[in-house]
């Protein structure tokens, strides 16, 4: 029985498990799931990313990240059905993902709320009852969903803004929307860039 | 509701399905007496032999030596970053934060003071953050290993050898399973390339930098290791992390899997299953009743804030909705790993004192992999202590007696998390200068919530759990610096406590079990324990959560 019984022996023994540790946790682990996922899951493993509706080929995003649907000015665009408020950079920034972090009692919480507010029920005129996660922006600022009623609620402002049937835009929505996960996880949702999406094909 | 009871009873099976047979295997790692082609390997290029045992000094300078070298590994990458490939271009990483980054991994911490996908390049990623995920989770399941081999063994000197814990719980449990875990986690829609950010236009027009990276396999032993540190700044809410509702609860049973099944291995190893059934029955008993109250509070939705919006969804994300986060944040908080899917500053006031109440309950509800069972058990031996002095016998605990020199470890052990914590909230408040610089630079919401941020960082940091009020500006040389030596205090002080109990265990024989010992395989026993473990945490936390939380929340 040889145990070490010194510190410096114990640091070099260290140093050379970090270094062997380096190689095949940090550099072999990695490199073998790239290949796994590059093969098996070329899709998921590159960001799940969704092509244009039209003939470009060129993706327009990620199924899973959110983005922005804005005019010119940068304002949000009344003809395209509109995500959860973001704190990722200027909203949307794939660079950035972030919430807000507003305490429950925050002024300024309490005033982006009262905005949003103001701006869905002026985008939307008719609507009562404002959905929570229109007034509310997500964890990580990039959520790609909105609630059924989020949804449902901006189906008439897109519908006549296409100068489209509003029961067609509904039907749309119900049909671009995705339950709970095996019926019981999570939330019912509608993913803001697909529905926008299938939107553009029902004008074609 | 349904849905969330549903989702509770889903993970518990699943749990319950995996608890023996996860249980067992690590049981035959830590006690097989054959090495492997591939560790025998190892140890010739480490140079150890791994026939040789330790003594508890020993295992502990191990322990000290090996995590030092990766505290100035993790510093030196990080800090040469500049010149590293597939860097993305980022710069090294600052000294401050280099300094609390590298205390963070190491110490299964995982707290991050910065944002992934802007400071840290892929390289240090996965060979410096990814590398310390498996080597602090081994650690601490090695340590575990320890004090259980003290309480199963009778007059030993050794303790086993760390190398050979370390290896073997990387090489036959944490790496295997997060293999299987990647391939998983990449079928559900986690990201694993080396693309960068890729700028694409998007429907209306404008331009969207999708971000790349190896996520899959950093996520795959973030969660087995409970170690939480994301590879992006939104952690487990980002798409790319955590996509959907399904991956969230694989992410949950991922946090829990090994802690709640270690309570079997020790079972296994000390030769009573029953020993670790009623520890088992502790931490599934806190870990239902937080689940409970946190869920309840949150769909209740009071505040200001909540009530104007509707419902408590500031910080969460719609595909997960109320449910999933609660599910997720009560994990996380309670196995020490800290990955965060919604917005713990934004929970609701007293929603948000849960997470908290979680940490300073000690991690132990399962607590982190290894250092949640050893926690419980460093609690139990409390707890045949206080019994023993109600009824004026000398306590044991598995044949082993508890004299002055145990409960003195022990004591050590229940006081370094909560002096740090007191200690560290009461001088960033205390101190003019200190606290000028908090409250304008540190602090995003005013008021007691502001407080809380504090608390909750300091509490996070010396717990080695991660999470974080996150509206909190913890990039200050006063809250780097502290908070990086909270988190190496808060891991290895307790760790020396416990390898000095373990020695001192080791040493004694196995007292047989007479009609005046208490049992430890009874429920009689977890009620003792479970009630110990929270008058304890009420009496040392009360009136600092009173300042914080409970102001805010009954105001």
């Amino acid at each position: 029985m040889v145990t070490i019984r010194s510190w410096p022996r114990t640091f070099w023994v260290s140093l050379r498990t970090m270094l062997i540790f380096s190689l095949l946790l940090g550099v072999l682990f990695p490199a073998l799931m790239l290949t796994v996922g590059q093969l098996a899951f070329p899709a998921q493993a590159n960001g799940s990313m969704l092509d244009a509706p039209a003939q470009s080929a060129a993706p327009v995003g990620s199924a899973l990240i959110g983005q922005r649907f804005t005019d010119k000015e940068g304002n949000p665009d009344p003809s395209f059905f509109q995500p959860r408020p973001s704190n990722a950079g200027d909203g949307y920034d794939g660079e950035a993902s972030s919430g807000s972090n507003f305490g429950p009692e925050n002024p300024v919480f309490l005033k982006a709320i009262a905005e949003a507010k103001a701006s869905y029920l002026a985008q939307n005129p008719g609507i009562t009852v404002v959905p929570a996660d229109a007034l509310t922006s997500s964890a990580s600022g990039l959520d790609p969903d909105i609630s059924v009623a989020n949804a449902l609620g901006q189906a008439a402002r897109v519908a006549s803004a296409r100068s489209l049937e509003p029961a067609e835009v509904i039907t749309l929505v119900h049909a671009q929307t995705t339950g709970r996960d095996l019926g019981f996880l999570g939330e019912p949702r509608v993913n803001v860039l697909k529905l926008n999406i299938a939107l553009l094909g029902l004008e074609n | 509701m349904w849905f969330t009871i549903a989702q509770a009873a889903t993970l518990v099976l699943v749990l319950a399905v995996l608890y023996r047979p996860l249980g067992d295997y690590m049981a035959r790692v830590y006690t097989s007496t054959r090495d492997t082609k591939v560790e025998r390997g190892l140890y010739r290029i480490i140079g150890v032999d791994p026939s040789a045992s330790q003594t508890w000094q020993a295992y502990a300078r191990s322990i000290l030596a090996f995590s030092l070298v990766g505290v100035l590994l993790l510093y030196a990458l990080q800090r040469l970053q500049g010149w590293l490939p597939l860097a993305l271009g980022l710069p090294a990483v600052p000294q401050g934060l280099a300094f609390n980054t590298a205390a963070s991994f190491v110490t299964n911490t995982n707290w991050q003071s910065y944002s992934g996908e802007s400071t840290m390049g892929y390289l240090v990623q996965a060979v410096g953050l990814g590398v310390q995920n498996f080597a602090s989770a081994a650690v601490g399941l090695a340590v575990a290993v320890a004090l259980i081999r003290s309480l199963a063994a009778r007059r030993t000197l050794t303790l086993g050898n760390f190398w050979v814990d370390l290896i073997r719980g990387i090489m036959r449990l944490l790496l295997p399973l997060s293999a299987i875990t990647a391939i998983l986690l990449m079928a559900g829609g986690v990201i694993q390339n080396l693309n960068g950010f890729t700028d694409v236009t998007t429907l209306s027009g404008g331009v969207q930098s999708i971000p790349g990276g190896p996520v899959a396999s950093q996520e795959a032993i973030k969660l087995l290791g409970t170690n939480g540190g994301g590879f992006f700044n939104a952690n487990s809410a980002h798409p790319f992390e955590n996509p959907t509702p399904l991956t969230n609860l694989f992410q949950c049973v991922l946090m829990l899997a090994i802690p709640f099944a270690l309570t079997r291995t020790f079972g296994v190893m000390v030769g009573n299953k029953k020993q670790g059934y009623t520890i088992l029955a502790v931490m599934g008993g806190f870990f239902l009743i937080s689940l409970t109250v946190l869920t309840l509070l949150e769909y209740a939705g009071a505040g200001t804030g909540p009530q104007a919006a509707g419902a408590a969804l500031e910080g969460k994300e719609q595909r997960f909705g109320i449910g999933g986060s609660t599910l997720f944040g009560t994990t996380s908080t309670l196995t020490s790993t800290g990955a965060v899917n919604s917005m713990h500053d934004s929970f609701t006031a007293l929603g948000g004192m849960l997470p908290l109440l979680n940490m300073m309950l000690g991690e132990v509800a399962p607590g982190g992999v290894g250092s949640g069972l050893y926690g419980m058990l460093v609690l139990a031996i409390i707890t045949v202590f206080i019994a023993g002095l109600l009824v004026g016998r000398t306590p044991e605990y598995l044949g082993k007696k508890i004299g002055t020199r145990e409960i003195k470890l022990a004591s050590l052990y229940l006081l370094t998390v909560p002096t740090l914590i007191l200690s560290f909230t009461a001088i960033s408040f205390a101190i003019p200068v200190i606290r000028a610089e908090i409250e304008s630079v540190s602090i995003l919401n005013p008021g007691p919530h502001g407080f809380s941020e504090v608390l909750y960082a300091f509490t996070s940091a010396a717990n080695n759990n991660g999470s974080a009020f996150a509206g909190l500006t913890a990039n200050t040389p006063w809250l780097t610096t502290t908070l990086g030596l909270v988190m190496l205090l808060g891991r290895f002080l307790p760790i020396l406590w416990v390898l000095a109990l373990a020695g001192t265990l080791g040493a004694q024989d196995r007292v047989p079990s007479t009609a005046g010992t208490l049992p430890t395989h009874k429920p009689q026993f977890s009620m003792l324990l479970g009630s110990i473990t929270l008058i304890v945490t009420a009496l040392t936390f009360f009136p600092v959560l009173v300042l914080g939380p409970l102001a805010e929340g009954l105001l």
